[in-house]
Protein backbone atom coordinates (compact mmCIF):
# COMPACT_ATOMS: atom_id res chain seq x y z
CA UNK A 1 0.00 0.00 0.00
CA UNK A 2 1.02 3.19 -1.16
CA UNK A 3 1.35 6.41 1.96
CA UNK A 4 2.42 10.19 0.59
CA UNK A 5 4.24 11.57 3.61
CA UNK A 6 3.91 15.65 3.50
CA UNK A 7 6.25 17.62 5.40
CA UNK A 8 4.47 20.81 6.38
CA UNK A 9 6.37 24.15 7.10
CA UNK A 10 5.33 27.56 8.40
CA UNK A 11 5.25 30.49 6.00
CA UNK A 12 8.91 31.17 7.31
CA UNK A 13 10.59 27.50 7.43
CA UNK A 14 12.88 28.21 4.60
CA UNK A 15 14.17 31.39 6.62
CA UNK A 16 14.00 29.82 10.14
CA UNK A 17 16.29 27.08 8.38
CA UNK A 18 18.50 29.39 6.98
CA UNK A 19 19.31 30.87 10.15
CA UNK A 20 20.16 28.09 12.01
CA UNK A 21 24.11 27.34 12.62
CA UNK A 22 26.25 25.77 9.84
CA UNK A 23 26.83 22.36 11.64
CA UNK A 24 23.07 21.91 12.74
CA UNK A 25 21.98 22.80 8.42
CA UNK A 26 24.93 20.12 7.66
CA UNK A 27 23.34 17.51 9.84
CA UNK A 28 19.46 18.20 9.10
CA UNK A 29 20.93 17.84 5.50
CA UNK A 30 22.94 14.55 5.86
CA UNK A 31 19.76 13.13 7.87
CA UNK A 32 17.92 13.59 5.10
CA UNK A 33 20.17 12.61 2.29
CA UNK A 34 20.63 8.91 4.33
CA UNK A 35 17.06 8.61 5.17
CA UNK A 36 16.52 9.02 1.08
CA UNK A 37 19.02 6.13 0.83
CA UNK A 38 17.48 3.88 3.08
CA UNK A 39 14.30 3.99 1.70
CA UNK A 40 15.53 3.33 -1.42
CA UNK A 41 17.48 0.60 -0.54
CA UNK A 42 14.81 -0.38 0.89
CA UNK A 43 12.54 -0.91 -1.96
CA UNK A 44 9.98 1.48 -0.51
CA UNK A 45 10.86 4.71 -1.56
CA UNK A 46 8.22 5.79 -4.43
CA UNK A 47 9.08 9.52 -4.80
CA UNK A 48 10.14 12.30 -2.96
CA UNK A 49 10.48 15.80 -4.04
CA UNK A 50 11.54 18.97 -1.76
CA UNK A 51 9.50 22.10 -2.88
CA UNK A 52 10.31 25.80 -3.58
CA UNK A 53 10.48 28.19 -0.87
CA UNK A 54 6.38 29.84 -0.90
CA UNK A 55 7.31 32.95 -1.92
CA UNK A 56 6.93 32.40 -5.56
CA UNK A 57 3.98 30.42 -5.12
CA UNK A 58 0.42 30.93 -6.93
CA UNK A 59 -2.77 29.86 -6.87
CA UNK A 60 -4.33 29.40 -10.34
CA UNK A 61 -7.72 29.41 -11.45
CA UNK A 62 -9.66 29.05 -15.06
CA UNK A 63 -10.98 31.98 -16.01
CA UNK A 64 -14.41 32.61 -17.96
CA UNK A 65 -12.35 31.72 -21.10
CA UNK A 66 -10.64 28.79 -19.82
CA UNK A 67 -6.84 31.26 -19.89
CA UNK A 68 -5.41 31.03 -16.69
CA UNK A 69 -5.84 33.45 -13.67
CA UNK A 70 -3.02 33.32 -11.05
CA UNK A 71 -3.31 35.00 -7.71
CA UNK A 72 -0.66 34.89 -4.93
CA UNK A 73 -0.61 32.90 -2.16
CA UNK A 74 -3.20 34.41 0.79
CA UNK A 75 -0.81 35.86 3.29
CA UNK A 76 -3.57 34.28 5.71
CA UNK A 77 -2.54 30.65 5.09
CA UNK A 78 0.02 29.84 7.94
CA UNK A 79 1.49 26.41 6.85
CA UNK A 80 3.24 25.67 3.38
CA UNK A 81 3.99 22.31 1.90
CA UNK A 82 7.62 22.00 1.82
CA UNK A 83 7.76 18.27 0.78
CA UNK A 84 6.94 15.13 0.43
CA UNK A 85 7.77 11.64 0.35
CA UNK A 86 5.69 8.39 -1.24
CA UNK A 87 6.40 5.24 0.16
CA UNK A 88 5.58 1.42 -0.78
CA UNK A 89 5.10 -0.51 2.17
CA UNK A 90 3.21 -3.81 3.49
CA UNK A 91 1.56 -1.74 6.51
CA UNK A 92 0.23 1.70 7.76
CA UNK A 93 2.16 1.00 10.77
CA UNK A 94 5.30 0.54 8.59
CA UNK A 95 4.60 4.12 6.95
CA UNK A 96 3.93 5.95 10.30
CA UNK A 97 6.94 4.61 11.65
CA UNK A 98 9.02 6.10 8.53
CA UNK A 99 6.93 9.15 9.27
CA UNK A 100 8.08 9.50 12.82
CA UNK A 101 11.91 9.24 11.60
CA UNK A 102 11.67 11.47 9.46
CA UNK A 103 10.01 13.87 11.65
CA UNK A 104 12.73 13.04 14.42
CA UNK A 105 15.15 14.84 11.55
CA UNK A 106 17.66 16.71 13.92
CA UNK A 107 16.99 20.21 14.28
CA UNK A 108 18.82 23.29 16.10
CA UNK A 109 21.12 22.16 18.62
CA UNK A 110 21.01 18.52 16.68
CA UNK A 111 18.14 17.84 19.03
CA UNK A 112 14.90 15.84 16.96
CA UNK A 113 13.01 18.32 15.66
CA UNK A 114 9.54 16.85 15.71
CA UNK A 115 8.02 18.54 12.96
CA UNK A 116 4.45 17.47 12.09
CA UNK A 117 4.41 14.70 9.29
CA UNK A 118 0.89 14.52 7.52
CA UNK A 119 0.30 10.70 6.40
CA UNK A 120 -2.16 9.74 3.89
CA UNK A 121 -3.29 6.70 1.87
CA UNK A 122 -2.82 6.80 -1.92
CA UNK A 123 -5.80 5.41 -3.73
CA UNK A 124 -4.15 2.59 -5.50
CA UNK A 125 -5.96 -0.16 -4.07
CA UNK A 126 -7.67 -2.45 -6.54
CA UNK A 127 -11.00 -2.39 -7.30
CA UNK A 128 -13.81 -5.10 -5.94
CA UNK A 129 -15.57 -6.66 -7.77
CA UNK A 130 -18.63 -7.26 -7.68
CA UNK B 1 19.93 -2.35 -23.32
CA UNK B 2 21.95 -5.40 -21.92
CA UNK B 3 22.50 -8.59 -23.58
CA UNK B 4 23.04 -11.56 -21.13
CA UNK B 5 24.29 -14.11 -23.42
CA UNK B 6 27.29 -11.31 -24.62
CA UNK B 7 30.49 -10.70 -23.41
CA UNK B 8 30.83 -7.38 -23.00
CA UNK B 9 33.02 -6.35 -25.74
CA UNK B 10 30.24 -8.06 -27.83
CA UNK B 11 27.98 -6.03 -26.26
CA UNK B 12 29.59 -2.63 -26.77
CA UNK B 13 29.85 -3.34 -30.36
CA UNK B 14 26.11 -3.64 -30.80
CA UNK B 15 25.27 -0.71 -28.81
CA UNK B 16 27.53 1.24 -31.07
CA UNK B 17 26.09 -0.29 -33.83
CA UNK B 18 23.00 0.10 -33.54
CA UNK B 19 22.46 4.32 -34.01
CA UNK B 20 23.90 2.81 -37.85
CA UNK B 21 21.93 0.13 -38.08
CA UNK B 22 18.57 2.21 -37.26
CA UNK B 23 20.52 5.07 -39.40
CA UNK B 24 20.42 2.87 -42.77
CA UNK B 25 17.35 1.25 -42.08
CA UNK B 26 15.35 4.88 -42.09
CA UNK B 27 17.57 5.47 -45.01
CA UNK B 28 15.43 3.20 -47.30
CA UNK B 29 12.13 3.33 -45.06
CA UNK B 30 10.53 6.40 -43.60
CA UNK B 31 8.36 4.65 -40.78
CA UNK B 32 10.74 5.00 -37.45
CA UNK B 33 8.54 2.91 -35.24
CA UNK B 34 8.78 0.20 -37.54
CA UNK B 35 12.27 0.63 -38.51
CA UNK B 36 13.51 0.74 -34.67
CA UNK B 37 11.44 -2.57 -33.89
CA UNK B 38 13.45 -3.87 -37.02
CA UNK B 39 16.38 -2.97 -35.62
CA UNK B 40 15.44 -4.20 -32.23
CA UNK B 41 15.17 -7.42 -33.90
CA UNK B 42 18.30 -7.22 -35.54
CA UNK B 43 19.96 -6.90 -32.03
CA UNK B 44 18.01 -9.58 -30.60
CA UNK B 45 19.12 -12.16 -32.91
CA UNK B 46 22.58 -10.88 -33.09
CA UNK B 47 22.07 -11.68 -29.07
CA UNK B 48 20.93 -15.55 -29.95
CA UNK B 49 23.52 -16.44 -33.18
CA UNK B 50 26.18 -14.25 -32.17
CA UNK B 51 27.58 -16.21 -28.96
CA UNK B 52 26.66 -19.61 -30.93
CA UNK B 53 28.20 -18.88 -34.14
CA UNK B 54 30.92 -15.99 -33.40
CA UNK B 55 30.54 -11.95 -34.16
CA UNK B 56 30.74 -11.78 -38.02
CA UNK B 57 33.50 -11.26 -40.07
CA UNK B 58 31.16 -7.72 -41.11
CA UNK B 59 28.75 -6.76 -37.62
CA UNK B 60 27.44 -3.95 -39.62
CA UNK B 61 26.58 -5.37 -42.62
CA UNK B 62 24.91 -8.61 -40.73
CA UNK B 63 22.63 -6.66 -38.67
CA UNK B 64 21.66 -3.97 -41.56
CA UNK B 65 20.70 -7.06 -43.58
CA UNK B 66 18.53 -8.31 -40.87
CA UNK B 67 16.99 -5.33 -39.84
CA UNK B 68 16.35 -4.63 -43.56
CA UNK B 69 14.81 -7.96 -44.20
CA UNK B 70 12.74 -7.23 -41.59
CA UNK B 71 11.62 -3.96 -42.25
CA UNK B 72 10.83 -5.54 -45.91
CA UNK B 73 8.61 -8.54 -44.37
CA UNK B 74 7.00 -5.42 -42.84
CA UNK B 75 6.55 -3.30 -45.75
CA UNK B 76 5.44 -6.52 -47.30
CA UNK B 77 2.44 -7.20 -44.83
CA UNK B 78 1.28 -3.78 -44.90
CA UNK B 79 1.30 -3.68 -48.43
CA UNK B 80 -1.01 -6.97 -48.85
CA UNK B 81 -2.95 -5.60 -46.15
CA UNK B 82 -3.69 -2.59 -47.88
CA UNK B 83 -4.77 -4.10 -50.62
CA UNK B 84 -7.10 -6.78 -49.26
CA UNK B 85 -8.77 -3.69 -47.92
CA UNK B 86 -8.68 -1.76 -50.67
CA UNK B 87 -9.60 -4.84 -52.72
CA UNK B 88 -12.88 -5.38 -50.05
CA UNK B 89 -13.64 -1.79 -50.44
CA UNK B 90 -13.32 -2.41 -54.60
CA UNK B 91 -10.70 0.59 -54.99
CA UNK B 92 -7.56 0.25 -56.86
CA UNK B 93 -4.59 -2.04 -55.34
CA UNK B 94 -1.52 -0.74 -54.72
CA UNK B 95 1.01 -2.43 -55.57
CA UNK B 96 4.77 -1.50 -54.85
CA UNK B 97 7.50 -4.20 -55.24
CA UNK B 98 9.34 -4.05 -52.53
CA UNK B 99 13.07 -3.62 -53.29
CA UNK B 100 15.61 -6.44 -52.64
CA UNK B 101 18.49 -5.46 -50.87
CA UNK B 102 21.25 -7.75 -51.77
CA UNK B 103 24.12 -5.79 -50.74
CA UNK B 104 23.06 -3.04 -48.14
CA UNK B 105 25.41 -0.07 -48.81
CA UNK B 106 26.97 1.40 -46.05
CA UNK B 107 27.07 4.85 -44.90
CA UNK B 108 29.47 5.72 -41.82
CA UNK B 109 27.27 9.36 -41.96
CA UNK B 110 24.49 7.30 -41.13
CA UNK B 111 24.42 8.26 -37.35
CA UNK B 112 25.50 11.58 -38.02
CA UNK B 113 22.11 12.02 -40.31
CA UNK B 114 20.58 9.91 -37.40
CA UNK B 115 21.45 12.75 -35.22
CA UNK B 116 20.53 15.43 -37.31
CA UNK B 117 17.35 13.92 -37.36
CA UNK B 118 16.79 13.62 -33.76
CA UNK B 119 17.99 16.80 -32.83
CA UNK B 120 16.40 18.65 -36.12
CA UNK B 121 14.52 22.42 -34.66
CA UNK B 122 11.43 21.28 -34.99
CA UNK B 123 11.31 19.67 -31.78
CA UNK B 124 11.58 20.63 -28.64
CA UNK B 125 14.45 19.99 -26.76
CA UNK B 126 13.33 17.78 -23.76
CA UNK B 127 11.89 15.34 -27.07
CA UNK B 128 14.92 15.47 -28.80
CA UNK B 129 17.36 14.87 -26.00
CA UNK B 130 14.84 11.72 -24.95
CA UNK B 131 14.61 10.55 -28.85
CA UNK B 132 18.68 11.25 -29.00
CA UNK B 133 19.33 8.94 -25.69
CA UNK B 134 16.88 6.98 -27.62
CA UNK B 135 17.57 6.59 -30.83
CA UNK B 136 21.20 7.35 -30.98
CA UNK B 137 22.78 6.39 -27.40
CA UNK B 138 21.00 3.31 -27.86
CA UNK B 139 19.60 3.57 -23.69
CA UNK B 140 16.37 1.87 -22.95
CA UNK B 141 13.13 4.13 -22.24
CA UNK B 142 13.31 2.52 -18.79
CA UNK B 143 16.59 4.10 -18.45
CA UNK B 144 15.85 7.42 -19.67
CA UNK B 145 13.15 7.76 -18.06
CA UNK B 146 14.60 7.16 -14.62
CA UNK B 147 17.86 9.12 -15.67
CA UNK B 148 15.25 12.07 -15.72
CA UNK B 149 13.49 11.07 -13.14
CA UNK B 150 9.79 11.11 -14.83
CA UNK B 151 7.83 7.59 -15.24
CA UNK B 152 8.63 5.21 -17.87
CA UNK B 153 5.05 5.80 -19.55
CA UNK B 154 5.54 9.80 -19.63
CA UNK B 155 8.59 9.00 -21.56
CA UNK B 156 7.47 6.64 -23.48
CA UNK B 157 4.93 9.06 -24.94
CA UNK B 158 7.47 11.57 -25.45
CA UNK B 159 9.86 9.42 -27.26
CA UNK B 160 6.83 8.04 -29.59
CA UNK B 161 5.14 11.71 -29.87
CA UNK B 162 8.85 12.99 -31.07
CA UNK B 163 9.10 10.05 -33.98
CA UNK B 164 5.80 11.03 -34.63
CA UNK B 165 6.53 14.53 -35.50
CA UNK B 166 9.28 13.67 -37.12
CA UNK B 167 7.58 11.70 -39.39
CA UNK B 168 4.94 14.26 -39.38
CA UNK B 169 7.56 17.27 -40.63
CA UNK B 170 8.88 15.38 -43.87
CA UNK B 171 11.74 15.70 -43.02
CA UNK B 172 14.17 14.17 -45.81
CA UNK B 173 16.39 11.45 -43.98
CA UNK B 174 19.89 12.84 -45.43
CA UNK B 175 22.54 14.96 -44.55
CA UNK B 176 21.34 18.78 -44.76
CA UNK B 177 22.70 20.91 -47.68
CA UNK B 178 25.85 22.90 -46.64
CA UNK B 179 23.81 26.05 -45.93
CA UNK B 180 21.56 24.51 -43.64
CA UNK B 181 24.19 22.06 -41.86
CA UNK B 182 25.81 24.75 -40.07
CA UNK B 183 22.61 25.67 -37.89
CA UNK B 184 21.83 22.06 -38.06
CA UNK B 185 25.07 20.50 -36.36
CA UNK B 186 24.57 23.80 -33.57
CA UNK B 187 21.28 22.21 -32.76
CA UNK B 188 23.22 18.68 -32.28
CA UNK B 189 25.26 20.08 -30.39
CA UNK B 190 23.29 22.04 -28.21
CA UNK B 191 21.05 19.18 -27.56
CA UNK B 192 24.17 17.17 -26.38
CA UNK B 193 25.65 19.87 -23.97
CA UNK B 194 21.83 19.81 -22.52
CA UNK B 195 22.17 15.98 -21.82
CA UNK B 196 25.97 16.59 -20.35
CA UNK B 197 24.51 19.69 -18.48
CA UNK B 198 21.70 17.75 -17.09
CA UNK B 199 24.07 14.88 -16.13
CA UNK B 200 26.79 17.03 -14.42
CA UNK B 201 24.48 19.75 -12.58
CA UNK B 202 21.16 17.70 -12.10
CA UNK B 203 18.34 20.26 -12.61
CA UNK B 204 15.97 17.70 -10.57
CA UNK B 205 16.18 15.79 -7.39
CA UNK B 206 18.51 15.74 -4.53
CA UNK B 207 21.80 14.37 -5.71
CA UNK B 208 24.28 16.45 -7.96
CA UNK B 209 25.57 14.52 -10.81
CA UNK B 210 23.85 11.97 -12.87
CA UNK B 211 26.97 10.23 -14.15
CA UNK B 212 25.08 8.16 -16.77
CA UNK B 213 24.06 11.24 -18.47
CA UNK B 214 27.23 12.78 -18.39
CA UNK B 215 29.04 9.90 -19.95
CA UNK B 216 26.45 9.66 -22.05
CA UNK B 217 27.01 12.93 -23.65
CA UNK B 218 30.60 12.15 -24.03
CA UNK B 219 30.32 9.20 -26.01
CA UNK B 220 28.04 10.78 -28.35
CA UNK B 221 30.18 13.76 -28.46
CA UNK B 222 33.16 11.54 -29.32
CA UNK B 223 31.14 9.80 -31.80
CA UNK B 224 29.75 13.06 -33.46
CA UNK B 225 34.01 13.86 -33.77
CA UNK B 226 34.94 10.83 -35.21
CA UNK B 227 32.45 11.81 -37.74
CA UNK B 228 33.62 15.28 -37.87
CA UNK B 229 37.18 15.55 -37.08
CA UNK B 230 37.85 18.97 -38.24
CA UNK B 231 34.60 20.57 -37.12
CA UNK B 232 36.30 23.36 -34.34
CA UNK B 233 33.15 23.39 -32.48
CA UNK B 234 32.41 20.25 -31.91
CA UNK B 235 36.30 19.46 -30.59
CA UNK B 236 35.72 22.70 -28.74
CA UNK B 237 32.06 21.30 -27.12
CA UNK B 238 33.79 17.65 -26.47
CA UNK B 239 36.77 19.65 -24.66
CA UNK B 240 34.14 21.17 -22.79
CA UNK B 241 32.68 18.22 -21.18
CA UNK B 242 35.82 16.41 -20.43
CA UNK B 243 37.23 19.43 -18.68
CA UNK B 244 34.16 20.14 -17.04
CA UNK B 245 33.67 16.26 -16.00
CA UNK B 246 37.19 15.70 -14.80
CA UNK B 247 36.49 17.86 -11.53
CA UNK B 248 33.32 15.74 -10.81
CA UNK B 249 34.81 13.89 -7.91
CA UNK B 250 35.67 17.00 -6.00
CA UNK B 251 32.54 18.83 -6.75
CA UNK B 252 30.58 17.93 -3.87
CA UNK B 253 30.62 17.12 -0.07
CA UNK B 254 29.92 14.52 2.40
CA UNK B 255 25.94 15.17 2.38
CA UNK B 256 26.43 16.35 -1.31
CA UNK B 257 26.43 20.06 -1.29
CA UNK B 258 28.13 21.64 -4.27
CA UNK B 259 32.12 22.54 -3.30
CA UNK B 260 33.06 25.64 -5.23
CA UNK B 261 35.52 25.33 -7.71
CA UNK B 262 38.34 27.72 -5.08
CA UNK B 263 37.42 25.21 -2.18
CA UNK B 264 37.88 22.05 -4.21
CA UNK B 265 40.73 19.48 -3.48
CA UNK B 266 42.28 19.37 -6.76
CA UNK B 267 43.86 16.10 -6.33
CA UNK B 268 40.67 14.64 -7.04
CA UNK B 269 40.65 16.22 -10.80
CA UNK B 270 41.13 13.42 -13.67
CA UNK B 271 44.46 13.88 -14.98
CA UNK B 272 43.91 12.21 -18.29
CA UNK B 273 40.41 13.75 -18.73
CA UNK B 274 42.15 16.76 -18.16
CA UNK B 275 45.15 16.16 -20.51
CA UNK B 276 42.84 15.14 -23.23
CA UNK B 277 40.87 18.38 -23.13
CA UNK B 278 43.55 20.59 -23.00
CA UNK B 279 45.06 18.78 -26.19
CA UNK B 280 41.50 18.62 -27.83
CA UNK B 281 41.41 23.02 -27.35
CA UNK B 282 44.36 24.03 -27.89
CA UNK B 283 44.16 21.82 -31.53
CA UNK B 284 41.02 23.74 -32.04
CA UNK B 285 41.94 26.95 -31.04
CA UNK B 286 45.19 27.18 -33.44
CA UNK B 287 42.94 25.98 -36.35
CA UNK B 288 39.36 27.44 -37.32
CA UNK B 289 37.15 30.08 -36.44
CA UNK B 290 36.71 30.51 -32.67
CA UNK B 291 33.13 29.03 -31.59
CA UNK B 292 31.46 29.68 -27.95
CA UNK B 293 32.25 26.03 -26.90
CA UNK B 294 36.13 26.89 -27.71
CA UNK B 295 35.79 29.49 -25.71
CA UNK B 296 34.26 27.92 -22.58
CA UNK B 297 36.84 24.92 -23.06
CA UNK B 298 39.93 27.36 -23.00
CA UNK B 299 38.46 28.87 -20.10
CA UNK B 300 37.93 25.56 -18.16
CA UNK B 301 41.48 24.71 -19.67
CA UNK B 302 42.67 27.60 -17.74
CA UNK B 303 40.93 26.45 -14.30
CA UNK B 304 42.21 23.19 -14.44
CA UNK B 305 46.01 23.65 -15.69
CA UNK B 306 45.73 25.83 -12.00
CA UNK B 307 47.54 23.76 -9.23
CA UNK B 308 46.12 25.63 -7.09
CA UNK B 309 42.97 28.26 -6.76
CA UNK B 310 45.38 30.80 -6.62
CA UNK B 311 47.51 30.25 -9.29
CA UNK B 312 44.26 30.75 -11.92
CA UNK B 313 45.44 32.67 -14.79
CA UNK B 314 42.62 35.03 -14.10
CA UNK B 315 43.37 37.72 -16.67
CA UNK B 316 43.73 35.45 -19.18
CA UNK B 317 40.18 34.51 -18.04
CA UNK B 318 39.16 38.02 -18.18
CA UNK B 319 39.85 38.13 -21.44
CA UNK B 320 38.14 35.43 -22.85
CA UNK B 321 35.05 35.87 -21.04
CA UNK B 322 35.28 39.58 -22.98
CA UNK B 323 35.70 37.56 -26.37
CA UNK B 324 32.78 35.50 -25.81
CA UNK B 325 30.55 38.12 -24.63
CA UNK B 326 31.33 39.58 -27.33
CA UNK B 327 29.93 36.90 -29.69
CA UNK B 328 27.06 35.67 -27.36
CA UNK B 329 24.18 37.84 -25.67
CA UNK B 330 24.05 35.41 -22.45
CA UNK B 331 23.51 37.20 -19.43
CA UNK B 332 25.41 34.29 -17.77
CA UNK B 333 28.11 35.05 -19.76
CA UNK B 334 28.37 38.79 -18.47
CA UNK B 335 27.84 37.62 -14.68
CA UNK B 336 30.82 34.95 -15.27
CA UNK B 337 33.10 38.30 -16.83
CA UNK B 338 31.94 40.63 -13.41
CA UNK B 339 33.42 37.31 -10.88
CA UNK B 340 36.28 37.62 -13.58
CA UNK B 341 36.91 41.56 -13.31
CA UNK B 342 36.49 40.88 -9.47
CA UNK B 343 39.28 38.37 -9.43
CA UNK B 344 41.82 40.79 -11.49
CA UNK B 345 40.48 44.37 -9.97
CA UNK B 346 39.18 43.52 -6.79
CA UNK B 347 35.58 42.78 -5.43
CA UNK B 348 34.18 46.11 -5.87
CA UNK B 349 34.98 46.21 -9.62
CA UNK B 350 32.81 43.18 -9.86
CA UNK B 351 29.79 44.51 -8.37
CA UNK B 352 30.13 47.95 -10.52
CA UNK B 353 29.62 45.46 -13.15
CA UNK B 354 26.67 43.79 -11.77
CA UNK B 355 25.03 46.69 -11.27
CA UNK B 356 24.75 46.72 -14.83
CA UNK B 357 22.92 43.36 -14.99
CA UNK B 358 20.49 44.43 -12.63
CA UNK B 359 18.37 46.14 -15.60
CA UNK B 360 18.38 42.61 -17.38
CA UNK B 361 14.95 41.34 -17.21
CA UNK B 362 16.49 37.68 -17.79
CA UNK B 363 18.64 37.72 -14.56
CA UNK B 364 15.50 39.55 -12.58
CA UNK B 365 14.80 36.87 -9.35
CA UNK B 366 17.73 35.06 -10.74
CA UNK B 367 19.75 32.93 -7.92
CA UNK B 368 22.56 33.50 -9.50
CA UNK B 369 22.92 37.32 -9.39
CA UNK B 370 22.51 37.16 -5.86
CA UNK B 371 25.06 34.60 -5.22
CA UNK B 372 27.30 36.26 -7.57
CA UNK B 373 26.82 39.30 -5.28
CA UNK B 374 27.01 38.00 -2.14
CA UNK B 375 30.40 36.10 -3.11
CA UNK B 376 31.47 39.52 -4.18
CA UNK B 377 30.19 40.84 -1.01
CA UNK B 378 31.66 38.27 1.03
CA UNK B 379 35.30 39.27 -0.68
CA UNK B 380 34.76 42.54 -0.02
CA UNK B 381 34.58 42.31 3.30
CA UNK B 382 30.27 43.39 4.10
CA UNK B 383 29.85 40.24 5.46
CA UNK B 384 26.03 40.94 6.76
CA UNK B 385 25.22 41.91 2.72
CA UNK B 386 26.46 39.03 1.79
CA UNK B 387 24.70 36.75 4.41
CA UNK B 388 21.87 37.78 3.42
CA UNK B 389 22.17 37.81 -0.20
CA UNK B 390 23.13 34.50 -0.25
CA UNK B 391 19.87 33.35 1.83
CA UNK B 392 17.43 34.79 -0.69
CA UNK B 393 20.05 32.67 -3.09
CA UNK B 394 19.02 29.67 -1.41
CA UNK B 395 15.21 30.77 -1.22
CA UNK B 396 15.45 31.10 -5.28
CA UNK B 397 17.55 28.53 -7.06
CA UNK B 398 15.44 25.31 -7.46
CA UNK B 399 18.73 22.59 -7.26
CA UNK B 400 18.97 21.56 -3.81
CA UNK B 401 22.69 20.57 -3.19
CA UNK B 402 22.72 24.57 -4.36
CA UNK B 403 20.28 25.44 -2.08
CA UNK B 404 22.12 23.60 0.74
CA UNK B 405 25.51 24.78 -0.49
CA UNK B 406 24.21 28.59 -0.11
CA UNK B 407 22.71 28.35 3.10
CA UNK B 408 26.23 27.02 4.70
CA UNK B 409 28.10 29.22 3.27
CA UNK B 410 25.43 31.84 4.59
CA UNK B 411 25.53 29.81 8.12
CA UNK B 412 29.27 30.10 8.33
CA UNK B 413 29.91 33.45 7.39
CA UNK B 414 27.10 34.64 9.94
CA UNK B 415 29.21 32.76 12.74
CA UNK B 416 32.43 34.24 12.16
CA UNK B 417 30.94 37.98 11.88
Amino acid sequence: MKYMLMMNGPRDAYEQFGSWPQKDIEAHIGFMVSFSQKLTASGELISAEGLDAPTQAKVVRAGKDGKPITDGVFPESKEFLAGYWIVDVASPERAYQIAAEASAAPGPGGKPFNMPIEVRQVMSGPPETA
Amino acid sequence: MTFASLDRRAEQLLRDLAPQVLGATLRRFRDFAACEDAVQEALIAAAAQWPRDGVPENPRGWLIQVALRRMTDHVRSEISRRNREAVASEDVPIVVAPAVYAEPGIDPDDTLVLLFMCCHPSLSPASAIALTLRAVGGLTTAEIAKSFLVPEATMAQRISRAKQSIEASRIPFGLPDAAERAARLSSVLHVLYLIFNEGYTSSSGPSLHRTDLSNEAIRLARAVRTLLPDDTQVAGLLALMLLTDARRAARTGPVGELIPLDEQDRSLWDRDAIAEGVALVSTALSSGPVSEYQLQAAIAALHDEAARAEDTDWPQILALYGVLQQMSDNPLVALNRAIAIAMVDGPRAGLVMLESLDRDERLAGSHRLAAVRAHLLERAGDRQAAVALYRQAATRTTSIPERNYLLMRAARLSATS
